[in-house]
């Protein structure tokens, strides 16, 4: 348990500083904003309480938050894909596959992992970036940026883990 | 009774996560008084310390340029001190005496974004340095924002590529002035509006700032006009101005300490009372 606590704790600060002291400083173009803070809500435990896992994700966006001025606005974005967490798993996975608790891509296979991170970025992205502009004109300039960052924020996700966060 | 309690016990997940949004949405709602509660943005301490030490390492790569900057911005220095080599000394009094109300801190810049909708500058100076609210930033090579927020050693504003926040500017040609709001979209350009049809524009014109809002000496440099359209039905032109000073890799600023502050908000303030108090 206390094991536990130390590994989220290591990945809490070197998701939130890769975050904002490098993916937040390099900046192409505008249209690619990468964040990939997700990867702590969707690696934690699929059996932990789920009201832990909404005040931990809420904790880490509200982090994020401060250090790039935008209070509440990733807050609102992890609270929203905490809560839809487990209606995806259930979606993507079959009945008679059996779960490891730890959601990671060794445990999971490429396949699975791949379309957890993919709906779990998409939708935090979509609910993130429609937030930060707060309106609907230049609808389709906002998705393009939701569609640009996305595929770049699960590229970065699924690379981390042939790299680090392997158990 | 009871069962309503039951299906709150079973259900609160669901009222934790509205809980959580509400309180997220009250942020982005009240964002600026929240903000102001100089804990919960990027001037803390412990997310400012964070930012310096990462600038101090990183600016190294961006060395090359600065000097550039620098030594650029000096032989211009050179060039207009030249000017008033050979004046008479006496006839000179009325220019140091004209703007003497402005001092100029210099600042480094340790947290920078041009990419989001809201982009924000946070610097290595603070209180203690003479940094108040509301006074200007700028560059060498022009305006790059304002200071919103001050803790005791560090600094937040709003950079100009930021549409909560206007600059006044006025074209350098002919005077005439309108408001400065960025659209969201690049980083290098920024729209003027509210300058009627009648004025003559000409793409390359230089838009300087206008010197009204107190925040800014009249004359810093905003940019250039890129380009201009006159849409129908409307009574301004849509100016697209290209900014002098490319954001992205600005790395020192100056603060402008406008001294005469106090006073002039006296003044207007006194001027509207009574103006309503008759």
């Amino acid at each position: 348990m206390e094991r536990l606590g130390i590994k989220y704790f290591l990945m809490f600060i070197v998701l939130v500083a890769v975050q904002v002291l490098f993916l937040n400083q390099i900046q192409f173009s505008g249209y690619i904003n990468p964040y990939i803070y997700v990867l702590f809500i969707m690696l934690l435990p699929l059996n932990a309480p789920r009201y832990a896992v909404l005040l931990l994700s809420f904790f880490v966006g509200l982090v994020v938050d401060i250090f790039s001025n935008t209070l509440g606005i990733h807050s609102f974005a992890s609270v929203f894909i905490a809560y839809a967490r487990p209606a995806i798993i259930r979606v993507i996975t079959n009945r008679e596959e059996e779960l490891s608790d730890y959601p990671g891509l060794a445990q999971t296979g490429l396949a699975w992992f791949l379309s957890y991170t993919s709906i779990m970025v998409f939708i935090h992205h979509i609910v993130l970036f429609y937030i930060e502009v707060f309106t609907f004109d230049n609808f389709f300039s906002t998705l393009y940026r939701v569609l640009l960052s996305s595929v770049f924020s699960i590229f970065v996700i699924v690379l981390s883990q042939f790299i680090i966060f392997r158990d | 009774m009871r069962s309503l309690f039951r299906l709150l016990i079973k259900n609160y997940p669901f009222l934790l996560f509205l809980a959580l949004e509400v309180i997220s949405v009250v942020f982005i709602i009240n964002y600026n008084s929240f903000q102001r509660a100089s804990f919960l943005n990027s001037s803390n301490a412990v997310t400012a310390t964070i930012y310096n030490s990462y600038t101090s390492v990183v600016q190294y790569f961006h060395l090359a340029k600065v000097n550039a900057d620098l030594s650029a911005e000096n032989a211009q220095l050179r060039n207009i001190l030249d000017l008033y080599q050979d004046v008479p000394l006496d006839s000179t009094l009325d220019i140091n005496k004209r703007d003497t109300s402005f001092n100029f801190i210099s600042a480094k810049i340790i947290n920078n974004s041009v990419n989001r909708q809201q982009n924000y500058i946070t610097l290595n100076k603070g209180r203690k340095d003479g940094i108040k609210p509301d006074q200007g930033i700028i560059s060498s090579n022009g305006i790059v924002g304002i200071v919103t927020n001050v803790s005791e050693s560090y600094a937040m504003g709003l950079s100009v590529l930021n549409p909560r926040w206007s600059v006044s500017a006025k074209l350098k040609k002919s005077g005439y002035y309108g408001s400065l709001n960025w659209n969201g979209k690049d980083y290098k350009h920024v729209d003027l509006n509210e300058i009627p049809f009648h004025v003559e524009l000409e793409v390359g014109d230089t838009i300087v700032t206008s010197g009204y809002s107190s925040v800014f000496p009249e004359g810093i440099l905003v940019g250039t006009i890129a380009s201009f359209t006159r849409p129908e039905g409307e009574n301004y032109y849509t100016i697209d101005v290209l900014l002098s000073e490319d954001l992205k890799s600005v790395a020192y600023v100056e603060v402008i300490d406008n001294t005469g502050i106090e006073e002039l908000r006296t003044l207007k303030s006194e001027t509207q009372n009574g103006a309503t108090g008759d």
